[in-house]
């Protein structure tokens, strides 16, 4: 009975590997770019401000995106599928649940922190690289650019050194 | 947005976020395991699907199927890239998270993942607060040999393809074998519940 109710085993990394590929083999071929995250978090975030003057100038860097609308980037459906997608993998694999994770090693307010501040860096790394892990990363060395590997190896040496000097989660 | 492209982006992006839950990439427990080379999935996952994309790629323009100065290509500001690399790494030992895999990981009902894509929209509100003083870095670095290896180096992209296959076999052989020396990669039982995370034995 209880065997019943256990998550499913993840996939084996080589056949994770394997559908990730055809996924952003197809994204290219269909659409001309790689997949992203990145783009829809700053469009939430010009929309979100849109109410500060202060952030909405002519020269401002969120002013013409919040012009352009949330709905009208295909970045935002692309998310909103990739959040359909795991939610959806997520039930049928018995993997939904809600929790703080971290919680156990870190305690709550200590997870929440290092959760907060972590998005923080990302959110400043990924407008400073014009991309993420995903953007940029991911789909950047799928292209072989320079700016891709040189991404993916400053992410991984800076994730060694630094998950070596503050505790994450375990 | 015409439909068929709002349709490519939810099917598209729906395979992506499928793909991602099922590795096991919603867990900051799997993610970070990488970084402690006890669990190499981030990097097996990510070095398949870039050879395999980049070799279809190139098969696919070879049978004209693709222009390849059609694709998006990032400009090689790689300053600038160094930079953002370093923070989202940094980000991404500290908080559990890459942008995209917060959102898997708040779908399978992690709410760390949501106050990390708080962390996200604020990070971004900083960059934007302080555009003037930090526009120049994204632009920083810039390099004048072309966007790409092939193009950077002179050669086919065949050959650095046939570089990057053999070295996805040694990320997948050498991964595996520091996987049974530092403990093994995270299970889905211990991912999901948190529970079960002793510090295995080398032996």
């Amino acid at each position: 009975m209880q065997l019943e109710m256990q998550p499913k085993p993840f996939w084996h990394p080589l056949w994770a590997g394997i559908a990730l590929g055809i996924v952003l083999l197809l994204t290219f071929l269909i659409t001309g770019h790689g997949l992203g995250a990145t783009g829809f978090t700053t469009r939430v975030t010009a929309w979100l401000a849109s109410g500060m003057p202060a952030f909405m100038g002519e020269q401002s860097y969120l002013g013409p995106i919040a012009e352009e609308g949330i709905f009208s980037a295909w970045i935002t459906w692309q998310v909103i599928g990739v959040a359909l997608g795991a939610v959806f993998s997520a039930w049928l694999a018995r993997r939904i649940r809600f929790q703080i994770d971290g919680q156990k090693t870190l305690g709550t307010p200590r997870r929440l922190i290092t959760a907060f501040a972590g998005g923080l860096l990302a959110g400043l790394g990924a407008r400073i690289a014009a991309g993420c892990t995903s953007g940029m990363g991911l789909s950047g060395a799928a292209t072989l650019s320079l700016a891709g590997f040189t991404f993916l190896i400053t992410f991984f040496a800076a994730g060694l050194v630094v998950s070596r000097l503050v505790r994450g989660v375990r | 947005m015409s439909p068929i492209e709002i349709l490519s982006g939810l099917a598209l992006g729906f395979a992506f976020g499928f793909v991602l839950e099922n590795a096991g990439f919603g867990s900051p427990y799997k993610l970070t395991s990488q970084f402690r080379l006890a669990d190499w999935s981030v990097f097996k996952v990510m070095f398949t699907a870039i050879v395999l994309t980049s070799v279809g790629l190139m098969l696919s323009e070879w049978f004209g199927l693709v222009s390849l100065e059609g694709l998006f290509v990032p400009p090689a500001l790689l300053g600038a890239a160094a930079i953002g690399g370093i923070l989202i790494g940094a980000g991404f030992a500290v908080g559990g998270y890459c942008p995209g895999t917060s959102v898997v990981g708040l779908m399978s009902g992690r709410l760390d993942a949501s106050v990390f894509l708080i962390g996200l929209i604020a990070g971004t509100l900083i960059f934007a607060g302080a555009y003037e003083q930090l526009e120049a870095l994204t632009s920083l670095g810039g390099v004048a040999v072309g966007d790409t290896l092939p193009a950077a180096l002179g050669v086919s992209s065949l050959w650095v393809n046939v570089v990057m296959v053999i070295a996805a076999v040694a990320v997948f052989i050498g991964g595996s074998a520091l996987e049974r020396r530092f403990g093994g990669p995270v299970t889905a039982i211990e991912a999901v519940t948190g529970d079960s995370r002793p510090v295995k034995s080398s032996a």
